[in-house]
């Protein structure tokens, strides 16, 4: 009964956004208010449907029906509550039907509040988000149905399908496979519909920059309109990443966060040009620079965004966070061609239309060095596009399968990298119009020299790593001028207004916000940096077998392995936990225990490390293998991570910052709320 | 160009030399006895798993990777070199356990690709830097001014730069 309602309620949302789409394309050519209206309550109902249909699937999670195929494969019967909210998202068809529901959400809440603002731009922005979404519900209805149910042949196979053909038997297992082991993980409930929310944020952007090319809009309304948008989409795809990289780091049992794998650069990609779009999208509002290169960087991030879908669900790339293999790759493929192209089409159309009278006066001015931060995005951004392409490349034109695994986006992409961090160290001490090397030297000369001071005190910490300390000044030089700049702003206001350096400083900050959450950002970034740095100049490792009661030293460390506990069918797994004493001299630093879990439904093995972590290092330790009945012991790997509880520290203000440049500036707020009042 | 032009430059070069040499080092290893686990994961860490999703086989917790790595250490037992393993591997199981493509053939693309990438981004915008640049210069006066809308964000720049003339 459930699954009958749920495929109503998905058959009527269907029907609803394509009417949607043809009654919005009809608006916008007859201006037509009704059939505009038409359009938008039909925009709008999409939206509680899909909850509904979302919520039928979320009752079979919970109540274990597992003759559905979905269920069958993401959830069983002991798994705790958490996994099965998780398991929504943890398998092909779930996730389509979540990435539908958010978008129907997005553009439910863009609706509702951009409506009275941007109504002229509003029935192309209706037609693009609904086609955006009926290419996905036609996925989810025709070809990755969660709504799917097991039954058995007459010649004793079992197959899926919605309804039941012929003289078959409905199946009624009465247990399902459970959520893949590596992702029963707290982070995995947060972080695909985080990242989701990213992907889906920014078709807001995206669709307003369409709709302003049709309407033959040359004015920067389109960005002003959607900043707070692309900033949200910003945020949940950068917290996003950084919870991937948790994950990887907690679970995968590696050693790193980051395998430059190619699912992992899928969702990298849109972040790069999303975040050259937002520096970019500054241009245009203070300079009316590059409107072209703006609503390109748009185009390009939002197809972006559904290359790595495909990507992802395709099976055309092998990957441990790749869902299996499925048929939806040629729609996919179809879609992308359809929207880039039309896009593009658009912008060429528009093209001489949206030229700008405005000079760049100098290399220096800050819109001259963000149209390098944009290059240098932009190269990072195809590095990487080279590198995801190429195996598949490779087997099509030559039949041979190849990897392209991390030292090659190291090797390319980590001087861009430090060129973007020497960037952000000189941007914020230029200014917009007229700003010559000159001033630019004036002004850089003292955090500079002030910025020496990391790197030495590396050296003197017994630092030899030239890139190393290369990173740390850069760090170091990014967090002088911020603060220099900080501290120099906040001086001035302070004296001119006779007010206590806080107040000045609350006082410049809730003014401003979104510069100094920008700059809040490029210290969260800096510290994400440092984090980096440390783990990829700076990691070592060692593996070790070690007898109960042996001792190794290793990074300054004495680790003493103690025993080892096997519990069985704990939440349907075997767990086995390893001891190890850490001390420092002779300083007891507690005990790490790794672990090793293996699960008997999914026939599965997990490695979770066991950490150590403090703001200096982190102690990482995996229990390769072990001996259960001889006294040889147990394997270790043992991992020094430098510096990387940076990495999650400077996530976190990097969060803070991104949430500060979104928050309405107060003068702002005042002057909606008396346009409002009609003051 | 000016001194002070120059100096950014510099500062700009500086980067981009030191940061150089890591796109040309190789990496290679030559045998070091007795083997030692570490020895054998520092060779593993470069070869991928052939069998599993995109994991490097010094971290592969599967059966079949611990008999690979276990062939590895014999192979350095012997006195192998890491790239004599490599290609032992690439030749047994593929190109794709090689964590990059080897530089042969079609694979050149793979190399060449990203310097010229990074040539031909710096370049464009060189070029349309200096094309604005340039306009503004010869007609200063016939362009428009760039729309400055008076937020606090300008006048605190305009404070400061009335202090710093003070």
């Amino acid at each position: 009964m459930i699954s009958i309602i749920a495929l109503g309620l998905l058959v009527i949302a269907l029907v609803i956004t394509v009417n949607a789409i043809v009654t919005g394309v009809f608006a916008a050519r007859n201006g037509s208010a009704l059939t505009l209206e038409s359009s938008r309550r039909a925009a709008l109902a999409v939206f509680p449907l899909l909850t509904g249909v979302l919520v039928c699937l979320l009752i079979l999670l919970f109540t274990g029906r597992f003759e559905y195929a979905y269920v069958y494969q993401t959830t069983e019967v002991d798994m705790p509550f958490y996994l099965k909210v998780a398991a929504l998202w943890g398998g092909q068809e779930g996730s389509l039907l979540f990435w539908c529901w958010l978008l129907s959400g997005f553009s439910f809440i863009a609706l509702v509040r951009q409506w009275k603002r941007d109504r002229d731009l509003m029935p192309w922005v209706i037609v693009v988000t609904m086609f955006t979404l009926l290419f996905f519900l036609v996925l989810v209805l025709f070809f990755e149905n969660p709504f799917n149910r097991y039954y058995i042949t007459m010649d004793g196979q079992v197959m899926s399908a919605l309804f039941s053909t012929g003289f078959t038997l409905l199946a009624d297992p009465s247990n399902g496979m459970g959520l893949n082991p590596l992702l029963r993980h707290f982070g995995m409930v947060i972080h695909p519909p985080t990242l989701y929310l990213g992907f889906t944020g920014f078709v807001i952007p995206f669709a307003y920059a369409i709709a302003s090319l049709i309407k033959g809009r040359t004015d920067d309304h389109w960005i002003r309109a959607t900043r707070k948008w692309s900033l949200a989409a910003w945020l949940f795809l950068s917290a996003g990443l950084v919870l991937g990289s948790r994950w990887a780091y907690d679970v995968l049992g590696w050693g790193g966060y980051w395998g430059w794998d190619a699912v992992e650069i899928s969702a990298l990609m849109p972040w790069l040009t999303g975040t050259a779009y937002l520096h970019s999208m500054m241009m245009q509002e203070k300079r009316g620079l590059f409107k072209h290169w703006n609503i390109a960087l748009i185009i390009l991030t939002f197809c972006l965004v559904i290359l790595g879908t495909f990507l992802t669900r395709s099976g055309l790339l092998s990957s441990v966070h790749a869902f299996s293999e499925s048929a939806i790759g040629p729609a996919f493929f179809v879609f992308i061609t359809i929207v880039f192209i039309a896009s593009l089409v658009l912008l060429i159309w528009r093209w001489s239309s949206l030229g700008s009278a405005y000079p760049v006066k100098s290399f220096f001015s800050r819109e001259g060095l963000f149209l390098f931060n944009n290059l240098l995005f932009v190269a990072i951004f195809l590095i990487c596009l080279t590198g995801v392409l190429f195996p598949i490349f490779s087997e099509l034109f030559t039949g041979q399968q190849v990897t392209v695994g991390p030292p090659f986006y190291r090797r390319s992409t980590g001087p861009l990298f430090g060129l973007l961090f020497l960037l952000m160290g000189i941007v914020p001490l230029s200014a917009w119009g007229t700003s010559t090397a000159k001033r630019l030297n004036s002004e850089i000369w003292k955090p500079a020299v002030v910025s020496l001071t990391f790197p030495l005190a590396a050296i003197l910490l017994g630092v030899r790593q030239w890139g190393g300390a290369l990173g740390i000044w850069l760090v170091g030089l990014v967090i002088c001028v911020t603060l220099f700049d900080y501290a120099r702003s906040v001086g001035v206001s302070a004296r001119n207004n006779h007010e206590p350096w806080w107040k000045a400083f609350n006082r410049l900050t809730s003014r401003n916000r979104r510069r100094y959450g920008g700059y809040i950002i490029h210290l969260g970034i800096v510290l994400m940096g440092l984090g980096i740095i440390g783990i990829e100049f700076f990691q070592s490792e060692t593996q070790a077998t070690l007898a109960p009661e042996q001792s190794i030293d290793f990074a300054g460390y004495n680790l003493t392995y103690k025993g080892l506990s096997v519990q069985d069918n704990v939440e349907g797994r075997e767990a086995a936990r390893a001891y190890i004493d850490v001390s420092k001299g002779s300083r007891n630093l507690g005990t790490i225990t790794p672990r090793h879990d293996f699960y008997y439904t999914a026939e599965q093995t997990v490695t979770l490390p066991g950490l150590r972590s403090t703001l200096k290092d982190d102690l990482y330790i995996i229990l390769v293998d072990w001996m259960p009945i001889s006294s040889d012991g147990a394997t270790f790997k043992i991992f020094h991570n430098p510096l990387i509880k940076w990495l999650w520290i400077g996530s976190i203000v990097l969060m803070l910052g991104t949430l500060v440049a979104m928050w309405p500036d107060p003068e702002r707020k005042t002057a909606a709320l008396e346009v409002k009042a009609g003051v | 160009m000016n001194k002070h032009s120059k100096l950014i430059g510099i500062l700009f070069g500086l980067v981009l030399i030191a940061c150089l040499p890591s796109v040309v080092l190789a990496q290679d290893a030559t045998p070091i006895s007795p083997v030692t686990d570490d020895l054998v994961n520092a060779v593993a860490h470069d070869l991928y798993c052939p069998v599993c999703e995109n994991i490097p086989l010094d971290v592969c917790p599967t059966q079949a990777c611990a008999q690979w790595r276990a062939l590895i250490r014999e192979k350095l037992e012997l006195g192998w070199s890491t790239s004599q393993i490599n290609d032992f591997f690439a030749e047994q199981y593929g190109e794709k356990v090689l964590s990059v493509p080897s530089a042969r053939g079609f694979n050149w693309a793979l190399y060449i690709l990203p310097p010229v990438i990074i040539i031909s981004l710096i370049s464009i915008g060189v070029l349309v830097a200096y094309l604005l640049v340039r306009r503004f210069k010869q007609k200063p006066g016939s362009i428009p001014q760039a729309p400055t809308s008076v937020t606090t964000e300008v006048l605190d720049e305009i404070e400061q730069d009335l202090q710093k003339e003070r």
